[in-house]
């Protein structure tokens, strides 16, 4: 019951891109259209679970027992970057057609805030292995989610007459303002 | 090579308005919406920040002709993160209050944008002089409009600027301003300023 609350509340209740602004960049430059923005939440929900469990592992079995948390950072950044090269070599080798959807997405995820995030957020709050994952798994829902609802309005925004000086990057961060007010409304439904 | 060569003040400023990292070139993002509650907090993190470049400038500005080009970001993400676990350690052991507030993302400096692509663009290819201005021009960009948005937000979120209260029993604060939206709409409303006053000086 735990694990299900806690997906809930990382795809919904505190959203990574609208509460928390990590993974604003992709979310900004990929939500033109539905496709690539479904491929795109695809490509980080997938790294997001590994690298959940594989920053994990590394922190409760290397870096705590040899006391050098202070290396945190610099190996959480190192193992993400080549986590995704990683991916990006397998999903080459095993689905073509896979690779060729997700392939320019991939080497992006590398920045994005919402992966490393996600691991600090596992050590901070001192979640176990199988809730980290599940919190991976929540947070990449969430991301896809509050991706695909952008590419739709801005699909639509395309047709809009919006003044000209909102046009572009404006007109984006006031939609924006507007979801997380929408999302807003999930607050307080579960407190983790 | 017959690139342009820019003077050093304008290295400098440009980093203010021309090429602001925020309102023109849309980088930093994250840390700029999620931390501007308040204008301390902003102008903490823009010091931060500006901290990592500048030191993360000056060395790969040293060394940026024994990197390899295969793993040069790479190399730069090593180097970053070592200075923004200095900056991490820094804030914790003297500013403990500011360092609770901004929590996590302070290590998310690690992954902001703007300053890989100042080195990608900018230290690997100039001496460590041009870095350093380059790098403090960008830095004192950002925190102006961290310190800017935080004090819009704090003005209509809580009615105080730095933690003084500016307005009286009469002001119903904004609670929204303070909320995740307020950023994205304060930003909004920023962006679109900014495009308004680069079209009138454009016309002039």
């Amino acid at each position: 019951m735990k694990l299900i609350l806690l997906f809930i509340s990382a795809a919904i209740v505190n959203n990574f891109v609208l509460s928390y602004f990590l993974g604003i960049c992709p979310f900004v430059g990929v939500s033109k259209k539905v496709s690539s923005a479904v491929s795109m939440g695809m490509a980080v929900t997938f790294v997001m679970v590994i690298a959940a469990a594989v920053t994990w592992l590394i922190y409760h079995l290397i870096l705590v027992p040899f006391g050098v948390e202070i290396l945190e950072y610099v190996s959480f950044i190192l193992v993400i970057a080549s986590l995704v090269q990683l991916v990006e070599m397998f999903i080459r080798k095993v689905s073509k057609p896979l690779y060729d959807t997700l392939g320019i997405f991939l080497p992006l995820i590398t920045t994005n805030c919402a992966i490393m995030g996600l691991a600090l957020f596992s050590v901070l709050r001192e979640y176990n292995f199988i809730e980290s994952i599940f919190f991976g798994i929540g947070a990449g829902a969430g991301f896809t989610l509050a991706l695909v609802l952008m590419a739709g309005i801005r699909e639509e925004l395309e047709l809009a007459d919006v003044p000209k000086h909102f046009q572009g990057a404006a007109i984006t961060m006031i939609v924006a303002g507007s979801l997380a007010l929408a999302f807003m409304g999930f607050a307080g439904l579960i407190s983790i | 090579m017959a690139k342009k060569v820019n003077s050093l003040k304008y290295e400098f400023i440009k980093g203010l308005w021309v090429e602001n990292p925020v309102l023109i070139s849309l980088l930093g993002l994250c840390p700029t919406l999620a931390v501007t509650v308040s204008a301390v907090n902003g102008l903490a993190m823009g010091l931060a920040t500006t901290f990592v470049l500048t030191s993360s400038s000056i060395i790969i500005s040293l060394i940026r002709k024994f990197i390899p080009h295969q793993v040069r970001i790479a190399s730069y993400i090593v180097i970053i993160a070592t200075f923004v676990t200095v900056a991490d350690r820094f804030l914790a052991a003297w500013f403990p209050p500011i360092s609770k507030e901004l929590g996590p993302y302070i290590p998310l400096i690690v992954v902001n944008c703007l300053i890989l692509g100042r080195q990608e663009a900018f230290s690997s290819k100039n001496n460590s002089g041009r870095a350093i201005l380059d790098a403090l021009g960008m830095g004192s960009g950002f925190i102006l409009v961290l310190v800017a948005l935080g004090g819009v937000r704090e003005i209509l979120g809580s009615g105080a600027f730095f933690g003084f209260t500016i307005l009286g029993d009469w002001f119903n604060p904004w609670m929204v301003m303070i909320l995740p939206p307020g950023a994205f709409l304060t930003l909004g409303f920023f962006v679109a300023g900014v495009n308004w006053l680069n079209e009138r000086r454009a016309a002039q």
